[in-house]
């Protein structure tokens, strides 16, 4: 029964993904999609080039092609910096993976601090323990006798 | 042992910004614009080196496979307006020049290839075109817009450059002549 559920919650949660990637929207699209020569997506540009790819995507929608296919057609023209996303692949994968990388060694340096913080401050507390054990005995005459000699 | 810590963490943060500025260097190399600030000054930079795609479908085009030849290397696009209007020029020029060591070559940049074949048919350009839908020669040679016409003389070398559309037939030919004049 629970198996059941956590299919059917998967299923509605993939759904529109499927159809996204079966039927796109030229909107959506032309967010995912950077104009060439202005470096902007494909929704915020009215250059030349812009409007063109604009008009191809239609057709291409019209045409019945997948988001994946329109999308590959134009990195075969274009090449891969037509992508506001960098693919997650090759030399690209290098954008996704830097950010982790270095959040990951944020993490691991924050961590190590804290951790040598809080060894140190112990480190410093430990000889205060240590005075509370008893003096050697012959210490302990001497310091008598030294605060013996200031007392009225 | 914290020493230790201290020193590969030292390393590795050295390492970082060494990347870093590595990268900011590769970046710098690759722009072109050294082309054109050599120009400025009076000089004759070195043609920056392609292999490209023909859109006559024959091939692939080396620069480097016309030296011994001036070089008109005019860079435009299907979408561009200006170009529209030179185009008919430059083929005019070509079939003055063809036959006295000068080749036209057109570098058709971030463009649709059908757009760009359907161009060249619609203008009855003749003369050799390359495909460059990446835009892989426009950083190099510092192209800043559409149309942008190199004269390269038969060494390989930058003589001139028009940034924009070519005037007229004298404005071609000057340019021409700058690219076979000796060095």
């Amino acid at each position: 029964m629970r198996g059941a559920a956590l299919a059917l919650i998967a299923l509605v949660l993939a759904a529109p993904a499927g159809a996204s990637e079966q039927r796109p929207t030229a909107a959506e699209l032309e967010s995912e999609l950077v104009c060439p020569v202005c470096e902007t997506t494909l929704d915020t540009s009215n250059a030349p080039v812009a409007l063109r790819m604009k008009a191809y995507i239609r057709e291409r929608i019209a045409a019945g092609d997948t988001k994946s296919e329109i999308k590959a057609a134009l990195v075969d023209q274009f090449g891969p910096a037509v992508l506001a996303e960098p693919p997650k692949k090759g030399f690209e994968l290098i954008a996704w993976v830097l950010p982790l990388a270095g959040l990951v060694l944020g993490v691991v340096v924050v961590g190590l601090l804290a951790w040598r913080w809080s060894h140190t401050r112990k480190a410093e507390d430990e000889p205060a323990a240590d005075a509370a054990e008893p003096l050697d005995p012959a210490l302990e005459r001497r310091l008598d006798d030294e605060l013996a000699r200031f007392e009225p | 042992m914290t020493g230790r810590i201290r020193l590969v963490a030292q390393i590795a943060a050295v390492a970082v910004v060494a990347a870093l500025l590595g990268l900011l260097g590769w970046k710098l190399t690759q722009d072109g614009s050294e082309v054109t600030a050599q120009l400025d000054k009076g000089g004759a930079p070195v043609a920056p080196a392609f292999t490209l795609e023909r859109l006559d479908g024959k091939g692939d085009l080396d620069l480097a496979s016309l030296r011994g030849k001036a070089v008109v290397l005019n860079f435009w696009a299907s979408w561009c307006g200006p170009c529209k209007d030179e185009t008919p020029l430059l083929q005019k020029g070509w079939k003055r020049w063809q036959g006295k060591d000068v080749v036209f070559v057109g570098v058709d940049v971030k463009d649709f290839r059908g757009d760009a074949k359907d161009f060249l048919a619609r203008y009855g350009v003749t003369y050799a075109n390359v495909y460059d839908g990446k835009g892989s020669t426009v950083g190099r040679y510092g192209v800043t817009g559409f149309p942008e016409t190199y004269f390269v003389d038969a060494a390989g070398n930058v003589r001139y450059r028009i940034a924009g559309p070519v005037e007229d037939a004298a404005e071609l030919d000057a340019g021409i002549e700058r690219a076979l004049a000796p060095a």
